[in-house]
């Protein structure tokens, strides 16, 4: 039987697996992105595993609107992006240092 | 029944209506052109909006079954937060405008980060706090990258963004914990289910929570984003970062941990502290070796987020009374010295580096004078208004409980009190070297002296901080009872 904590469980590994993909990722923005979505991918695991064990929807609307806004954050990362390559034309990691601090 | 809701959400929908038409119509018009007059048009919405809150709000208002909250805590500081955000915005104009950057869509993000940050203060449930705060947080990131041919604004937008979004996902997974183990997502649900202690989960969910408030208000130790930040945005994006984000941040933390979590005072009580103590000292000891006037101001910045976390920390009305007030006396300082820094200009380039200040006083007496006044202040020297600020916080940590926080704040007050005067000793005592052009736009020159005749003035008996105090006291009680 599949209960409430393995579906805890796998969300908390996968948000830990995106924010180890934030900081110890040094090739490409890219994955940066991604790592963000992982971790929002999780929260939404929890919403809807919180909801199903409650019996109360609020979880589910929830997971909907940070689906919306993760799709809207994504959007506007990725312009930044491209806005960020056409002037140093790298999307590494590594040469995101104009600024030191 | 709706129609008291929309009622009671009317300034929001206005803003947030207002913003959508004038994006719309500069589309369709004339574009760039009409960038200036909307420019004009959202800092006189602002003004418009801050008047009418300020004026006509009564009482306290719910609406739709408690997920948006208006009392005169979130009206306190929504006023604080159109206000600063007008002044900032018509300050910008010159600016913007000789550079080539002032593009439509500015004035319209900024009053979409506007919408969101007064959704972020009257929120009353999670998600209407995480709309809020996305809405708040995706304009500013387009706005921090928006000299788009110029690596250091993109590289400034990308981390930002990257950081961000760090925080945003910290806090919704502290909010999906606090959903889960309180069953509900409106604050008044969370309060009770807290009550007489949380459980485990619970405590999970606040610290998640405290942890992407605290990127938001840019407190040690998640505070790597802000110098690169706020050097890499164009000045008037800085001097906007360093202002109204700010207050919304901070205020919508006040909101969670009172309308929340306040039966557990105790629980989260430490971490502010620690928040508090690692900030104020962060900022003070970092600052010291900066010689970019932008990067200094971030970590002023973090420094006096410390300060306002002090009173915060306290978890008393009185602390949030003093956090209140201690957040508009460091959006005035900070309007005033980044007037100044606006008009920092050599050959009609824009110039950050301090020692371009160098005998400042020679060619400016007054505004060197303005900017002694903002330096004393920030720097919390009485009689200016910085110290009333700082004075406010520190008993307010005394009277709360913690003294020792109140002594630490002395401590790293006096460290940092090193890098305002040293700008002083440079206007002042500095070498003749390299001359500012003289010139000072009308607004900038207004706004400065108008700030530093408000700081330096405000310890005349009888002005009594221009009432500020009873008004942050009357919004404080709405918040804690």
């Amino acid at each position: 039987m599949i209960g409430l904590e393995h579906y805890l469980t796998v969300a908390s590994a996968l948000f830990v697996i995106g924010i180890f993909g934030l900081f110890l990722n040094r090739k490409n923005v890219i994955i940066l992105l991604m790592s963000i979505e992982l971790m929002l991918l999780a929260v939404n695991i929890n919403l809807v595993a919180f909801s199903a064990y409650l019996g109360d929807l609020v979880g589910q609307v929830f997971t909907l609107f940070v689906l919306t806004v993760a799709a809207a954050e994504a959007a506007i990362g990725l312009a930044i992006l491209v806005c960020f390559f056409r002037n140093r034309g790298t999307i590494d990691v590594e040469d995101v240092n104009v600024m030191k601090g | 029944m709706i129609g008291a809701d929309i009622q009671i959400l009317l300034p929001e929908i206005v803003l947030a209506v207002y913003a959508m038409l004038a994006l719309m119509g500069a589309v369709y018009t004339t574009k760039d052109g009409a960038a200036s007059l909307l420019t004009w048009m959202t800092a006189g919405m602002f003004v418009l909006l801050a008047l009418v809150i300020g004026v006509n709000g009564q009482g306290y208002n719910v609406a739709f079954d408690g997920m948006f909250v208006d009392d005169g805590f979130a009206r306190f500081a929504k006023v604080t937060i159109l206000l600063s955000a007008a002044i900032v915005l018509l300050m910008s104009e010159g600016y913007m405008q000789r550079r080539g950057l002032l593009r439509f869509e500015y004035p319209v993000l900024i009053a979409l980060a506007v919408v969101g940050m007064m959704v972020m203060v009257s929120a009353g449930d999670l998600m209407v706090l995480y709309m809020g705060l996305e809405l708040q947080s995706l304009a500013l990131y387009v706005v921090a990258s928006l000299r788009r041919d110029n690596a250091k604004s993109t590289e400034a937008g990308l981390k930002y963004f990257v950081l961000g979004a760090l925080s945003s996902g910290l806090l919704l997974y502290g909010a999906s914990l606090t959903y889960g183990f309180a069953g509900t997502t409106l604050f008044s649900g969370i309060i009770e289910a807290a009550e007489g202690g949380a459980s485990l989960g619970l405590l999970f969910g606040l610290v998640f929570l405290i942890a992407g408030f605290a990127f938001k208000v840019s407190a040690a130790p998640f505070h790597m984003w802000t110098p690169d930040v706020y050097e890499g945005s164009p000045t008037p994006v800085t001097a906007f970062f360093a202002t109204a984000p700010k207050v919304a941040a901070i205020a919508l933390f006040a909101r969670v941990v009172h309308d929340a979590f306040g039966g557990i005072v105790g629980e989260w009580q430490q971490i502010v502290a620690f928040l508090s103590v690692a900030s104020m000292f962060l900022g003070a000891v970092a600052a010291i070796g900066q010689t970019n006037i932008k990067r200094l101001m971030a970590y002023s910045s973090i420094s006096h987020m410390g300060f306002a976390m002090m009173g915060l920390a306290a978890g008393t009305v009185g602390g949030v009374q003093a956090m209140l007030v201690y957040m508009v006396i460091y959006v005035t300082m900070n309007v005033g010295t980044f007037a100044l820094i606006l008009t920092m200009e050599k050959d009609g380039r824009p110039v950050t580096d301090i020692a371009a200040l160098k005998s400042y006083a020679k060619r400016q007496p007054l505004l060197a004078l303005v900017m002694l006044v903002m330096m004393f202040s920030l720097a919390g020297v009485p009689p200016m208004l910085g110290f009333f600020g700082k004075y406010a916080v520190l008993l307010a940590a005394y009277q709360g409980g913690l003294a020792w926080l109140a002594v630490a704040g002395v401590i790293a007050s006096v460290i940092s009190a090193f890098y305002y005067l040293r700008i002083v000793y440079y206007m002042y005592f500095g070498e003749d070297t390299q001359a500012l052009d003289g010139r000072t736009p009308p607004v900038l020159w207004v706004t400065a002296v108008v700030t530093g005749a408000i700081i330096g003035l405000a310890w005349i008996p009888g002005v009594n901080l221009f009432g500020l105090d009873p008004m942050a006291a009357a919004a404080a009680a709405t918040l804690v009872n």
